[in-house]
């Protein structure tokens, strides 16, 4: 009997202690990267473009690889929601339980699995077959394959779990399929959209290896389409390269920068979320 | 009436091939690359590449032993290290904390999730690595620059315990509650009930979940390419660098066009990472099917 006991203790001490270490790592890597990251950090990091000899220790900062991250995971976004919407109303609302829509399911499964640097490589390789070179718009389509899974499957979830009940009230309204899936189920999804597209961008915003031969780098604002542009992880990943611990200090500044800003993705889609609700039928 | 009629035609088709266009993916992309990597295919025999150690590309030598190698020290390395914890933190989630505190600690999974890897990477550098140089190298009587595969796997160890304690904590709570009650009525202890029903029965979801977790490890690029040291050398301990396969890539590829099947074998290492996650998560997804099937029937 106490054996039993004995046993029973021992392992939910295991457990919680398990649970602590997980917390801890979370919060032992948040709290390094702004305690090294936010000190290093000034205005000019954020409001310039680097200088001549930037990497030597001079003066400047990320500007172009703030932008140019915000314009590589936006852009991704913005075409992998226009692919993704249709796809997730397809499978729940026109495709039949088929053997087609629990083989998409199951593909974008697997694809969601595949590591970010294949996207990277694939990429690259279209790209040197229609003679492109590494710009912006190649780093929007790494992306956005690396998007797509992660969207997709989001939005298929909170589809899914729309109550029958509504769909059949439209119909009976007269109501066609279309009308229906844009009037009631992409209404009544939204939050569960929304979070879905915040998730998407925050992976993308993150994501070094998609865009490492993609996008390429530059010290410059990419102007158009097929400018090369900076990233922010690239930023750190090039900077903490250096042998210079002036510019090291930018890496970790640059980290807290881009550790800041998922974080801050992640929190708004939660209220982004919440303030959707109010077109949710309950 | 008719337009609307046609509305509708029309957006089912969009949808329709919007579907068919994203599940087709993973497929361009292996085909891609076993296209691409035709060229050494052709020139080198598969046990050259794969068991020489020999890796000079200006001599055409093309050895992935090294490679293959640093890539399974690392992964192994972080799965031996994250199963344990992040089952434990599972079932922990799953069967004994209170709802409030699985309130908190979810909303922290996520952010764990979301962290970028070259954050994890910097981390790494910050703290794993100096971490190994200073205490625990000595410890065991080792000199090293603190870059070895026992920072990587630590580093990746931490990157893969979401996915693990997510899916795992999901199919955990998905066993049928009067499975549970008819062990504690029988007198089983809640740790009893856990061992002999609960994971028992959820057996099947958690290695999934496990293998799904060593998939993220496998191909894992930034995170573990910052600390790992990439030295083309097969690790012989925890204290030695390594160079795994992702690693490989993106420190090459794009760069040494000028020799000729470089890039095809670039494009192979790729193929490769490609194939092997996708085995994996194809296991695992066989596996989750099976029992979402089972517990929607049952």
């Amino acid at each position: 009997m106490d054996k039993r006991k004995i046993e029973e203790n021992f392992f939910k001490g295991m457990m919680i202690l398990s649970t602590l270490i997980v917390i801890a790592s979370l919060l032992v890597v948040l709290i390094v990267l702004l305690f090294k990251g936010v000190p290093a950090l000034n205005l000019s990091m954020l409001t310039q473009t680097p200088r001549g000899g930037y990497y030597l220790g001079k003066e400047g900062g990320i500007l172009n690889a703030i932008v140019g991250s915000l314009y590589l995971a936006c852009g991704a976004t913005v075409i992998a929601f226009a692919m993704s919407l249709p796809t997730a109303l397809y499978l729940n609302e026109y495709a039949k339980r088929s053997k087609l829509t629990s083989f998409t399911r199951q593909s974008l499964d697997i694809l969601w699995s595949v590591p970010s640097i294949i996207y990277g490589v694939f990429g690259y390789t279209i790209m040197i077959y229609l003679g492109m070179r590494a710009s912006l718009l190649g780093g929007i389509i790494a992306l956005t394959l690396l998007e797509l899974p992660i969207m997709i499957r989001a939005m298929d979830e909170v589809i899914m779990m729309i109550p029958p009940k509504l769909k059949e009230a439209s119909y009976a309204l007269g109501a066609t399929k279309l009308e229906t899936t844009l009037n009631v189920i992409a209404r009544q999804a939204l939050p569960g959209i929304l979070m879905a597209i915040m998730l998407a961008l925050g992976r993308a915003i993150g994501d070094a290896a998609s865009v490492l031969f993609t996008a390429g780098y530059t010290d410059h604002i990419p102007r158009s389409l097929f400018d090369p542009a900076a990233s922010l992880p690239l930023a750190v990943f090039f900077q903490l390269g250096t042998p210079f611990p002036e510019v090291q200090q930018r890496a970790y500044a640059s980290g807290a920068i881009l550790l800041v800003i998922v974080l801050s993705v992640s929190i708004a889609s939660r209220l982004l979320a919440k303030r959707a609700m109010k077109y949710v039928i309950r | 009436m008719n337009t609307r009629r046609l509305k509708d035609l029309v957006a089912s088709k969009i949808m329709f091939s919007a579907a068919i266009l994203s599940s087709l993916i993973v497929l361009i992309t292996a085909l891609a690359l076993f296209y691409r990597s035709i060229p050494i295919l052709k020139t080198q025999s598969l046990s050259d590449l794969f068991l020489s150690s020999s890796w000079h590309p200006w001599r055409e030598e093309f050895g992935f032993y090294p490679f293959i190698m640093g890539t399974l020290w690392v992964t192994a390395l972080a799965m031996v290290l994250s199963i344990p914890i992040s089952l434990l933190t599972s079932i922990y989630l799953a069967e004994y904390a209170p709802s409030k505190v699985r309130g908190i600690i979810k909303p922290m999974m996520d952010l764990l999730a979301g962290i970028p890897s070259v954050v994890y990477g910097l981390w790494g550098v910050l703290v794993v690595v100096p971490l190994i140089r200073e205490y625990v190298a000595p410890l065991a009587g080792v000199i090293t620059t603190g870059y070895t595969v026992l920072a990587g796997g630590i580093v990746l160890a931490i990157m893969v315990f979401p996915i693990i304690i997510s899916v795992s904590e999901e199919v955990i709570r998905a066993v049928p509650r009067e499975t549970r009650e008819a062990s504690m009525a029988l007198g089983a202890t809640k740790w009893q009930t856990v061992k002999h029903v609960v994971i028992r029965s959820s057996l099947p979801g958690i290695i999934a979940a496990i293998i799904l977790g060593f998939g993220r490890a496998f191909g894992e690029t930034m995170a573990v390419l910052m600390v790992v040291g990439n030295v083309p050398k097969a690790p012989s301990s925890l204290y030695d660098p390594a160079y795994p396969l992702p690693a490989l890539i993106a420190n090459n590829y794009g760069e040494m066009m000028s020799i000729p099947l470089y890039d095809s074998a670039l494009l192979l290492a790729a193929l490769i990472l490609l194939l092997t996650v996708l085995l994996f998560s194809v296991i695992a997804e066989i596996i989750l099917v099976r029992i979402k099937r089972r517990y929607s029937l049952g």
